[in-house]
């Protein structure tokens, strides 16, 4: 009797160890299924690459990210449209963008513009979006590596193809 | 270790660490505030606008921090049905939300003058606005019921299913693109951050940790004594 009493609430404290397991555990799957499901619309801003891969209605939203060319930002002659490229370092994309940069905004800088792509392969943004990088040092320090030659392209790339 | 589930126990222990962890709390703030905001480098790219990361990256650890310590303490709770899993719960969760709101408001702040934009729904930002919203709806929760048990039990299961969200959040710059860099301290390859501009950063984080633990204590010695004085109220109501 005292042995069936005190076996008992272990086997319940089981029973509940093992249904917070196995519900947590069925949980994390849900989870996953329906972010895999949803991964199109959970991406911010598809590569050059994807975009091109993309299937879009005429006038469809998108966002557009990647490095700004070095060397293609030019000013069109109204002096408020900023025509620029965009590359995932496997293709390009020419951007047109009529209004104010973000002040992060340069050449070989990561940038996230929204806006719809023309037939004629020109995306026009709407909106334009500085991407900053993971890394943060002082200005000297920048100064140096990019004096000693050891300066890394900012990794703000997307993955190609995504 | 079954013996400090007791809240008396664990309460003898906790007790003398509080002033320890108040005045570490005290000085690491103070320390990392004024290396972070006078003494560390202003950033190459961002200039001084990168100060606003000494509050916001290590408000953002924590959000994440106790809402995993309030998951593990509800497991405890809802398994061996100790009273004080349930109770540090409880104590966490304000605490929690206010990093969190912390941590996104600096980082909307941050946002504008670096990105160019207040906010986006890119899967960063998104997931920890609802782990903003799951703290509140545990604040809620655990209150809305007549019998205390039953909320606990509610507001446990909750806290329990939200724990989905926190491997989604630290993971979310790398799984999708965001508009939201990725990780610089906790890399493979070490920090892609200088140490001039660490060195602030993880003693404001040890601030932090130290703060969440003493108000945690303040909170559980509160509920700690709610419990009692309804537990002598339902027997006299019984006696």
């Amino acid at each position: 009797m005292s042995a069936a009493r005190t076996r008992l609430p272990a086997t319940r404290k089981r029973r509940r160890l093992y249904a917070v397991l196995a519900g947590l555990t069925m949980l994390g799957v849900a989870a996953a299924l329906v972010l895999v499901a949803f991964e199109d619309n959970i991406v911010f801003f598809y590569s050059p690459t994807g975009l091109k891969e993309k299937s879009l209605r005429p006038g469809q939203m998108v966002r557009l990210g990647g490095l700004v060319v070095e060397g293609s930002v030019k000013k069109a002659a109204d002096g408020v449209t900023t025509i620029f490229s965009v590359t995932d370092l496997n293709q390009a994309v020419q951007i047109r963008f009529t209004g104010l940069l973000p002040d992060l905004f340069r050449e070989g800088q990561g940038i996230v513009s929204e806006g719809t792509l023309g037939p004629d392969g020109v995306f026009t943004a709407s909106s334009v979006l500085a991407k900053h990088d993971e890394n943060y040092m002082p200005k000297e320090v920048a100064d140096a590596l990019k004096k000693s030659g050891k300066w890394k392209q900012p990794n703000a790339t997307p993955e190609a193809g995504k | 270790m079954h013996k400090y589930a007791n809240p008396n126990q664990f309460l003898r222990i906790a007790n003398p660490i509080l002033p320890w962890c108040a005045w570490l709390a005290g000085l690491a703030i103070a320390a990392g505030l004024y290396l972070g905001l006078v003494q560390a480098p202003a950033d190459y790219q961002q200039g001084e606008t990168v100060r606003i990361m000494y509050v916001h990256v290590p408000s953002a650890w924590m959000a994440l921090f106790v809402y995993t310590n309030m998951a593990i303490a509800s497991a405890t709770a809802i398994i061996w049905r100790h009273p004080l899993g349930f109770l540090i719960a409880k104590a966490s969760a304000p605490i929690g939300a206010c990093f969190t709101f912390i941590s996104l408001a600096t980082g909307s702040l941050w946002g504008k003058p670096m990105w160019g934009t207040w906010w986006v729904w890119d899967a960063r930002l998104t997931s920890v606005l609802i782990l903003f919203f799951l703290y509140i709806g545990y604040i809620a929760l655990v209150d809305a019921f007549d019998d205390p048990t039953r909320g606990q039990r509610a507001a446990s299961i909750l806290a329990l299913v939200g724990a989905v969200n926190v491997p989604i959040i630290h993971y979310s710059v790398e799984w999708w693109n965001t508009l939201h860099q990725p990780a610089s301290v906790a890399r493979m390859d070490g920090p892609a951050i200088h140490s001039s501009m660490l060195w602030p950063l993880l003693i404001m984080a040890i601030g932090f940790t130290a703060l969440y633990f003493a108000l945690m204590v303040v909170r559980l010695r509160g509920e700690i004594a709610a419990m009692k004085v309804r537990n002598v109220r339902l027997g006299q109501v019984q006696a």
